[in-house]
């Protein structure tokens, strides 16, 4: 057990800077073996603005320092190099491809009297390397899914072919990188699933079945209600990062209040000559406009194996299709076949959802919020955190809580066994983690005076109503 | 082309001599007897009956043609009727008078139409003037009348199977009075009127007995007019109406079967279907008043299979004119010297033969394309179930698009019957648990049709081997498991094990872990302790396996101890100890079984923490921190003082 003596901030005209993407790199050493070559090596640099020599020395530095810490251990070299003022993080991809990642430490400016500059203190501490290791990491997933991996690109166009396909996807992608709001959630990359009894389920399964049979484009689907998911036919990984897509980018950008009720008129034009609510999210927005053009993003899937390009339909009562080929004949056929059956559906659900609220409603703001995580099969569920938007995911709680899940966090990782920490924290909180075969619950708790029986008694209590059908050790 | 037959003659067909000018073939629909009349019983009478047991032959006098002749029931009187007035009776009753007796009609200048066996002594007459209804009195030889009624009477039908008479009255002859015979009972049932295409003046008799037949379908008694084509309605086809006739209340128009075609037609009842044989076109059409059409109040149906002709018969000539090597001749069928008598009877008298008409199922398969329909139709037939389970192959192997909503109809199809029988048997245990005091007589047990296909049917006769044929995509034999067990669970029908056991053979079999991951989540392959031990099983191919099954076990509540020995295995000692106090058995567990898993681990302390909570316990428990750890482990205590020295165990209190 280990026990945290309360930190607060303090100051009050102090400006706090919340930490930030310095640079961000990618290279590959093979490139540019040999000296006065170097600058063939950077495949990918941001800021584009910085002078050539800066970029070919930091990329030698990082270089370096990974070769260096490889003498120690060959096979897992530095991940990250902690300087006062900014941390770095290594990431090899794919063989020889690195990427990294340089994010300036949060810090705060204290004003100083007498019109001397303000003085500038680094909380080198604060950056939690897992959150944003994973960050890195999410990156190079999300640009595989709509690009295909590194050398791919490279076996087929050389060098210009990869350097263009990067700089069109991450110069538009690090402007979407909200580093501030990073934490544990990132980590886990989970993915929150719709509560559903088992006939509702099967009647989705059936009917994602009968979708995929009559149109034989349709590779794989994935079903989801009000951003959770209910039914992947991708495999784990690749329905992972597809997930953050969907619900960090693609649905709030089309976001509707269609839970409010589903009475709010959706596109009338659509809803005019067709009796259901269904519209594509990718490709046409209009299906009777002569003039629609039947064009979908594409994404790689399997890449370790099969290496699966596709097309990505998000069709949307509530949910989303994958499929290989299209036209707009495909497009009239899925609209037909899928909408009207889809409504209906969505109805049912719609139904269990008002359920499952109704059970959870009648009780008042419970006294701890939680996350919840599981290793195996990506649940993740999280009473911490608001509705993610498209720029920030809000945290209900005080970041400093939200760095000691995080530290937490690391502790688990460290060793493979069951564990069990609680931390007093400032003003009242307690926040206890605990961590049994491959689930996590991290509970953050605000009871006056508790004493650490009575939080241990509180969480036991949490794990057998909320987590009474799994296994969970005590 | 053979196989499209789907109705045959009867293999083994009851032979007789045939109708000729000094023989006189009669054929009792109650006996279902076939009696050959020689020179008027002078040379002989052979009576021919489905088996052996009711065929008789005997000889009488020649008193005159003979115009009807039957046995009571179980043979043991015969009734002959050779002129208007009288009808002569016979004991056929061992040890009694063999001698003819006769009685005359009671009602003055009344002929004698036929008379009725309604029981193995009560016979009644049909006169034009009205019914009598007697009893015979074989050893006195005399008739004793139990009732008569006075109506005109154009002609009779009698239906044996309920006992019901049916007669033609008034001018047009299209009222029918029905009468209702229960041992030594009659009851006159509400008359009704058929409905003539039209009205012809004058008045005279205008409805045939050749139009009109009574059979049993579905367990209700139906009297069917073959109503002809007529120029003066606009229907493009002669068509038969049903008149459902209840045992209470009044007859009803209920159904037609439009024929669509006009000419001659015979009526036969099969299996509830109601087969329309059609004499120019040399076909037969089949009609099933439970197969809803969607028009309109009354029912109105079509030939469920398009028409087809009977399953072409040969007849093998024997008798001394046939040479044994003589191949056998094909017989004429739908010839004009056939009679057909309800419900399945074809007679030909002029060959000597009498079948039973058949359905054939298997043919419907390829002539019925609609699988819902044909899965309606098959489902109320007899010997369905081999059918019903090979279009169930079939349409899991056809492989055409859009399958599977044809897949899952089916499926619904099935499982609406065998939850109906599930129900009903449940049903029938809980009125038998409850005592048999309640109206047991109410409660029979109810009977297991062949339309009952039950999980295991489906198991081992479809989708066993559908898993396992070559060239069936995965996804689509996933996709149609799914299919039956979501059929299964919409009719809140258990799913049995097997079923569960096979999607995950099949998901394993391809690698689909995290489909199989996603089903077990929702629970759609529900707990249980076998399944449970299945995942176990696939760890090693599979880790996440192993949380499952932890997670389905403690779901059961009644696996504790499976868990601990899960645990155990994985030298999760600590843990499973935890978990044992958690459901509070820590009392009751062997210390014998976590030390040894502690010692096994190789850690020292590991073994003091475990070794030091049973002290502890039988501390607790018996006031004696040694007791149930020396009983069984002397071995570990020894080790236990090897490791940390004998002042390390708990010493007893000493109080």
């Amino acid at each position: 057990m280990l026990m945290i003596s309360p930190r607060m901030a303090s100051g009050m005209q102090e400006k706090q800077y919340t930490p930030s993407l310095l640079s961000f790199f990618i290279y590959n050493p093979k490139f540019g073996p040999r000296e006065g070559e170097e600058e063939k090596k950077i495949l990918f640099y941001h800021p584009i603005e910085i002078e050539k020599n800066e970029k070919i020395r930091n990329v030698g530095l990082c270089e370096a320092i990974v070769q260096f810490t490889r003498t120690f251990s060959p096979t897992n070299p530095a991940k990250s190099l902690h300087t006062q003022k900014n941390r770095q993080f290594f990431h090899e991809a794919e063989e020889n491809y690195w990427m990294v990642m340089v994010v300036r430490n949060p810090m705060v400016e204290k004003p100083n009297k007498d019109g001397k500059p303000p003085t500038v203190e680094y909380q080198e501490e604060e950056i939690i390397d897992s959150v944003y290791g994973s960050v890195l990491q999410q990156c190079y997933c999300m640009y595989k899914l709509f690009n295909g991996t590194f050398s791919r690109a490279f076996e087929a166009g050389g060098v210009e072919l990869l350097t263009q396909k990067l700089e069109k996807f991450f110069y538009r992608y690090l402007q979407t990188l909200h580093l501030q709001s990073c934490d544990l959630l990132d980590v886990f990359g989970g993915i929150s699933f719709f509560p559903l009894d088992k006939m509702t389920y099967l009647k989705i399964q059936s009917f994602v079945n009968r979708v995929e049979e009559s149109l034989s484009l349709v590779k794989y689907t994935a079903f989801l209600y009000n951003d959770q998911l209910i039914w992947s036919g991708l495999e784990q990984d690749d329905m992972r990062i597809l997930y953050k897509y969907l619900t960090t980018s693609l649905f709030p950008r089309h976001s509707e209040p269609e839970l409010a009720g589903r009475d709010s008129p959706l596109r009338p034009e659509v809803a005019g000559n067709l009796l259901h609510y269904g519209r594509f999210l990718t490709g046409p927005a209009n299906l009777k406009d002569p003039d629609a053009k039947f064009r979908f993003p594409r994404i790689f899937v399997n890449t370790e194996d099969s290496y699966e390009e596709l097309h990505l339909i998000v069709y949307k009562v509530r949910e989303r299709v994958n499929v290989m080929d299209l036209n707009r004949e495909f497009c009239e056929q899925l609209d037909s076949l899928v909408g009207p059956q889809l409504t209906l559906l969505a109805s049912d659900i719609c139904e269990q959802f008002n359920i499952n609220r109704r059970i959870s409603g009648p009780e008042k703001e419970p006294q701890f919020k939680f996350i919840y995580f599981n290793h195996m099969n990506l649940a993740e569920k999280s009473t911490i955190h608001m509705r993610k938007t498209a720029s920030v995911s809000l945290t209900s709680v005080h970041p400093d809580l939200m760095k000691i899940l995080g530290d937490i966090n690391c502790d688990f990782a460290r060793v493979n066994e069951d564990e069990e920490i609680i931390v007093k924290a400032m003003t009242d909180y307690w926040v206890v983690g605990k961590k049994s075969d491959q689930r996590e619950l991290y509970v953050i708790l605000n009871q006056k005076n508790a004493n650490l029986i009575e939080v241990n008694e509180e969480v036991k209590r949490l794990c057998a109503t909320q987590f009474n059908n799994i296994f969970f050790l005590d | 082309m053979s196989d499209e037959y789907y109705l045959e003659l009867s293999e083994n067909p009851v032979q007789f001599e045939n109708a000729s000018s000094v023989n006189n073939v009669f054929f009792d629909e109650a006996n279902k007897q076939v009696f050959a009349v020689r020179s008027g019983g002078a040379t002989g009478v052979v009576v021919k009956g489905p088996d052996d047991k009711s065929s008789v032959a005997f000889r009488m006098d020649d008193k005159g043609e003979v115009k009807c002749i039957k046995f009571s029931l179980g043979n043991k009187i015969l009734a002959v009727q050779r002129t208007t007035k009288s009808v002569d009776f016979m004991n056929f009753i061992p040890d009694y008078p063999h001698l003819e007796f006769s009685h005359e009609c009671k009602t003055k200048n009344a002929n004698i139409l036929g008379f009725c066996w309604t029981n193995w002594n009560e016979i009644v007459f049909v006169t034009d003037q009205g019914i009598e209804f007697y009893q015979v009195l074989p050893d006195k030889r005399t008739l004793k009348l139990l009732k008569s009624q006075s109506i005109n009477v154009n002609w009779y039908m009698y239906c044996p199977e309920t006992a019901v008479l049916l007669l033609s009255t008034t001018v047009q002859g299209n009222v029918l009075q029905p009468f209702a015979f229960k041992s030594a009972t009659v009851s006159k049932m509400s008359k009704f009127e058929i409905e003539l295409p039209a009205v012809p003046k004058p008045a005279k008799l205008s409805l045939s007995e050749r139009d009109i037949a009574v059979a049993t379908i579905y367990d209700q008694l139906y009297v069917m007019y073959l109503k002809h084509h007529s120029r003066s309605t606009n229907s493009p086809g002669a068509e038969v109406v049903l008149y459902h006739l209840p045992r209470e209340g009044t007859c009803r128009k209920t159904h037609v079967l439009k024929l669509n075609t006009t000419g001659k037609f015979a009526l036969n009842v099969v299996d509830n279907l109601v087969v329309v044989h059609h004499q120019s076109s040399q076909t037969s059409l089949i009609y099933d008043i439970k197969l809803r059409e969607l028009d309109g109040a009354l029912n109105v149906h079509q030939p469920v299979l398009p028409a087809r002709s009977i399953n072409p018969y040969k007849i093998h000539l024997t008798g001394p004119a046939a040479a044994p090597s003589q191949a056998p001749v094909p017989c004429e069928l739908y010839s004009s010297s056939w009679s057909v008598f309800q419900p399945d009877i074809i007679i030909s008298a002029s060959e000597g033969y009498l079948w039973y008409l058949q359905v054939k199922l298997q043919p419907t398969l390829n002539l019925l394309q609609d699988k819902g329909k044909l899965m309606d139709f098959l489902l109320r037939r007899r010997d369905c179930k081999m059918v019903i389970l090979s279009v169930c192959s079939q349409m899991l192997t056809g492989g055409d698009k859009g399958n599977l909503s044809v897949v899952a109809t089916v499926f619904d199809k099935l499982n609406q019957v065998y939850k109906e029988y599930l129900d009903a048997e449940q049903a029938y245990t809980a009125a038998m648990e409850s005592g048999p005091s309640r109206s047991s007589t109410s409660y029979k047990r109810p009977v297991r049709t062949q339309a009952v296909i039950d999980q295991s049917d489906m198991y081992t006769h479809v989708l066993s081997d559908f898993t396992e044929k070559k060239g069936v995509k995965h996804k689509f034999i996933i996709a149609v498991l799914m299919e039956y067990i979501r059929s299964l669970n919409q009719f809140q029908i258990p799913v049995q094990h097997y079923l569960y056991e096979l999607v995950i053979k099949t998901l394993v079999q391809h690698n689909l872990f995290y489909m199989l991951h996603q089903f077990l989540q929702y629970h759609v392959l529900s707990d249980s302790k076998p399944l449970a031990c299945l995942l176990l099983s696939l760890e090693s191919t599979y880790p996440p396996a192993h949380q499952l099954s932890l997670d389905m076990l403690k779901r059961l509540s009644t696996a504790n101890d499976e868990i601990v020995e899960v645990l155990l295995s994985k030298q999760q000692v600590l843990g499973a100890l935890r978990f044992i106090r958690s459901v509070g058995a820590h009392d009751n567990v062997s210390a014998r079984k976590f030390l040894d898993a502690a010692r096994q681990t190789n850690d020292t302390m590991l073994f003091y923490t475990i070794f030091r909570f049973f002290e502890q316990r039988n501390m607790r428990l018996r006031g004696n921190p040694a007791e149930n750890i020396r009983e069984h482990c002397e071995e570990h205590v020894a080790y236990f003082k090897q490791v940390f020295g004998e002042n390390a165990l708990m010493k007893q209190a000493t109080a």
